[in-house]
């Protein structure tokens, strides 16, 4: 088994709102996968094709070597869920969240448990409507890594968490990768996914964009590059590749096409080079370049 | 006066979110009493038939099911037959309504989003009382205007109509009040439904025996009206200052307090779980718990005081020609008319029980609705096992709350005359034959569920609503046949004193059946939302 899930023509209506117009959606056993897009894209509602509580209408989504939609119970032995929006019972406290979530799935590691309480700062005994919504995010999070399981599935999970929690989120989801198991991680956060992702897949408006490993996608994007150079350079407009060149006497910015890279830096180098900067695109720039083509 | 900033805006807003609630609760309110009283006027069209069920009517065990008759006239027969469950769906209608748009917008967050915004910290309270205040006038306007309308005095009819009205304030100021106390919607309505059921619980035994406990009931005030019966107004008074005396409290709760949270301390939980929680039905039975028990309480002590109630019956009729002549009709003497009014409690008591019935089963959709499924729908219980947890605790609870009914009744009953061990059975019986119908309830609100989610919680009130006036005015409105026979109500052997047949209820039972598995079909195919 290479592929923990492998989602293709996916399509979900919901009256006349199409959540999902064939979306496709490839994760490998073992990675963390970065599932983008902005708000409504439906991330998800493809989460809940994958967990069996909806049906799609038309495509195929295989998980775990599974159908979700017949096989739900098998699966969801294998796998650990973090609703995107979390509701806790109001008279249930958070331990007592947790260890029934844990139980459910069949048994929790208590050790675990413990050290995910203290590092997440959690207080096991205040009740279900008191937690804020970070904390609520958090007893989801705790029930979910203390499982031992294949895969977990995240949705949007840290929409709610400060920045101290958030790293430790990532640290928890690194030490989670090392042990093997594969993650889907919806976020619309880029720095997280950009920390801790080992391929992403973009989505909008219910289709996939773009997907790929990071520098597969920045593959295919340009880079920043700001000279200065000993001579003023000329010829450089003209080259395939560049574009938005700003020129002022012998200071140059620009950018180009990676694919163009090697040719353009030796066509500057022949007007001496004293400094150099080059910025990959960030995925913020990948992200807002797919984002704006809505715009279009 | 920033204080109250907004609270036009938020009551517009909940009467667009209650545009067909509240409309639908002030039309059954407002046209049934006019509808009760055209019905009465075919059935008793002169004086003298009006006598003769007016005789009838003295009989304690009517008085503490409907109160005391004030008048042998049209209008104080309607006010007697109408008048309770009037003024108990007039609390209903308020204390839902205004702890809807107090304490759920609260709970729910939603009320944080609007408090942002400009608008002042009692203008939330202000609004869900302007907005019940306003449904209430728009039912005492009806219920005066229709009884109007079938030529009962003015002044007997507007005195009816104001007190159906005031007894709805009133339980709006409880709700207002008990919305502050906690902060879970679901507890503030069984905190104003507790004070419901002992007000009449209080009316009831005080109508019966020590008059002064009626005067703690605010459903004895509005009867103390005596509507058509020679009118007294200073009972409103009363209810007045009550309503008044809540209000304050409501308010000086609400400046006391943080949003969300309550007056009630909240405790914490134990950091985890106990070792039997481990199951959705060992959840479920967590979430219905505290429902249940409210329940077994008010359920012992209504079995109690209404089967002791049977023993009191007799005691007063020897010198009553009409009831004396109905006894001899009846063929079995006074025990026929103890049976008679046992039975007539405990068609009742399996109404009501149905209400938790279909509490319970709806918890179903609210779990769903409130997206409490999914992280356990994610985990590898299946959707039949977590919906059969539910309905299982609904059915099993109803169970109970039918054999504590019986067994309170029995004993109630049994001790006044001496017979607890012949009367305990009988009245268990009595009870647990309603057990079918009630059921029926459950059966309707998992097919909804299953089959159309989004209509379950509507559809399925509705249908108890008509059981409940089928139950009250069906058959005395000439209705067809077979529309009184859609309630499962009608079905149930009328113990004690009739025979048991068992096909009904195995018929009922087989519905029930019938109704889950479709619902559970239906939950299983669908999407989940
Ligand atoms: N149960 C539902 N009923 C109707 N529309 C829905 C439902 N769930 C999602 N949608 C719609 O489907 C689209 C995708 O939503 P979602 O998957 O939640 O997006 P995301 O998680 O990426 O923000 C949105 O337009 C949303 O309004
Ligand atoms: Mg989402």
């Amino acid at each position: 088994m290479t592929n923990a899930i492998s989602v293709s023509g996916l399509c979900k209506s919901f009256g006349r709102t199409r959540a999902l117009d064939g979306l496709e959606l490839t994760v490998r056993t073992g990675e963390v996968h970065g599932f983008l897009g902005p708000n409504g894209a439906g991330k998800s509602t493809t989460i809940r094709v994958l967990l069996g509580l909806l049906r799609a209408d038309a495509g195929t989504a295989r998980l775990l070597d599974g159908d979700p939609w017949r096989d739900t119970a098998e699966l969801h032995r294998r796998l650990a869920y973090v609703p995107g929006d979390v509701t806790l019972w109001p008279n249930l406290s958070g331990g007592e969240v947790i260890d029934l979530l844990g139980r459910l799935r069949g048994g929790l590691d208590q050790k675990r448990r413990a050290s995910l309480l203290e590092r997440f700062d959690l207080d096991p005994t205040k009740k279900g409507r008191t937690y804020s919504k970070g904390n609520r995010q958090k007893v989801a999070l705790v029930a979910a890594l203390a499982s031992d399981v294949e895969l977990l599935i995240l949705d949007e999970p840290t929409s709610g968490l400060d920045p101290l929690m958030e790293a430790v989120f990532r640290e928890c989801i690194a030490e989670e990768r090392d042990n093997g198991r594969t993650v889907l991680l919806s976020s619309h956060i880029l720095a997280e996914v950009e920390a801790l992702c080992d391929r992403v897949s973009i989505i909008r408006a219910g289709r996939t964009v773009d997907t790929g490993t990071l520098s597969e996608l920045r593959h295919l994007t340009r880079t920043a590059i700001a000279a200065d150079l000993a001579q003023p350079p000329t010829g450089l407009a003209g080259l395939a590749g560049v574009h938005d060149l700003v020129a002022e006497d012998s200071r140059v910015r620009f950018t180009v096409d990676n694919e163009r890279l090697d040719a353009v830096l030796r066509h500057l180098t022949t007007f001496g080079v004293r400094s150099l900067t080059s910025q990959p695109p960030t995925l913020e720039e990948l992200f807002l370049r797919h984002y704006s083509e809505e715009l279009v | 006066m920033t204080s109250f900033t907004g609270t036009g805006a938020l009551a517009r807003l909940a009467l667009r979110l209650d545009r067909v609630r509240l409309p639908a609760w002030v039309l059954v309110i407002g046209l049934t009493p006019a509808a009760t009283a055209a019905q009465y006027k075919k059935l008793y069209p002169d004086e003298h038939t009006i006598q003769q069920v007016a005789g009838v009517i003295t009989n304690p065990s009517l008085v503490a099911l409907n109160g005391p008759l004030f008048a042998p006239t049209l209008g104080g027969l309607t006010a007697w037959k109408i008048g309770m469950t009037e003024f108990v769906l007039a609390a209903l209608m308020s204390l839902l309504t205004v702890v809807r748009h107090t304490r759920a917008e609260e709970e729910t967050g939603r009320l944080e989003l609007v408090r942002a915004g400009v608008v002042g910290r009692y203008a939330p309270l202000t609004a869900a009382l302007l907005v019940t205040g306003l449904a209430n006038l728009a039912c005492a306007v009806l219920v005066a205007l229709g009884l109007v309308g079938t030529g009962l005095p003015v002044t007997g009819s507007v005195a009816f109509g104001v007190a159906v009205g005031l007894v709805g304030l009133v339980f709006a100021a409880v709700a207002a009040a008990a919305a502050q106390l906690t902060d879970s919607a679901r507890s503030a309505v069984a905190i104003a439904s507790a004070v419901l059921g002992a007000a009449y619980l209080l009316r009831a035994v005080g109508d019966t025996g020590p008059t002064w406990l009626t005067w703690l009931s605010p459903i004895g005030w509005a009867m103390r009206v005596r509507a058509f019966a020679g009118e007294r107004w200073w009972p409103l008074g009363v209810a007045v200052a009550g309503v008044a005396v809540l209000t304050v409290v409501a308010y000086t709760l609400v400046g006391r307090r943080d949003l969300g949270a309550g007056l009630l301390p909240q405790r914490h939980g134990p950091a985890q779980a106990s070792p039997g929680l481990r199951s959705p039905l060992a959840l479920a039975w967590r979430l219905h718990r505290g429902l249940l028990i409210g329940w077994l309480i008010g359920m012992a002590l209504s079995g109690a005081v209404l089967g002791g109630a049977a023993g009191a019956i007799g005691d007063a009729i020897g010198a009553n020609p009409q009831i004396t002549d109905l006894m001899a009709r009846l063929g079995g003497g006074r025990k026929a008319l103890v049976d008679a009014y046992l039975a007539a409690v405990f068609g009742i008591v399996g109404l009501v029980a149905a209400v938790y019935t279909v509490q319970a089963t709806l918890r179903l959709r609210a779990e769903e609705a409130g997206g409490r499924v999914e992280p356990l729908l994610a985990t590898p219980v299946g959707r039949i096992r977590w919906a059969a947890s539910h309905l299982v605790v609904a059915l099993l609870g109803t169970t109970v709350l039918l054999a504590v009914a019986g067994s309170a009744g029995g004993l109630g009953y049994g001790l006044q005359i001496h017979d607890v061990g012949g009367q305990t059975p009988r009245l268990l019986a009595a009870a647990l034959v309603q057990l079918p119908a009630a059921w029926v309830l459950a059966g309707l609100g998992a097919a909804l569920f299953g089959l159309a989610p989004r209509l379950a919680a509507g559809l399925t009130w509705a249908g108890l609503g008509a059981c409940l006036l089928l139950f009250e005015v069906g058959a005395m409105l000439g209705l067809s046949r077979w529309l009184v026979d859609a309630s499962p109500f009608a079905h149930v052997p009328k113990l004690p004193g009739a025979a048991v047949t068992a096909t009904p209820l195995l018929a009922l039972t087989a519905i029930t059946v019938a109704l889950i598995v479709a619902g559970l079909a239906g939950f299983r195919s669908r999407d989940l939302g």
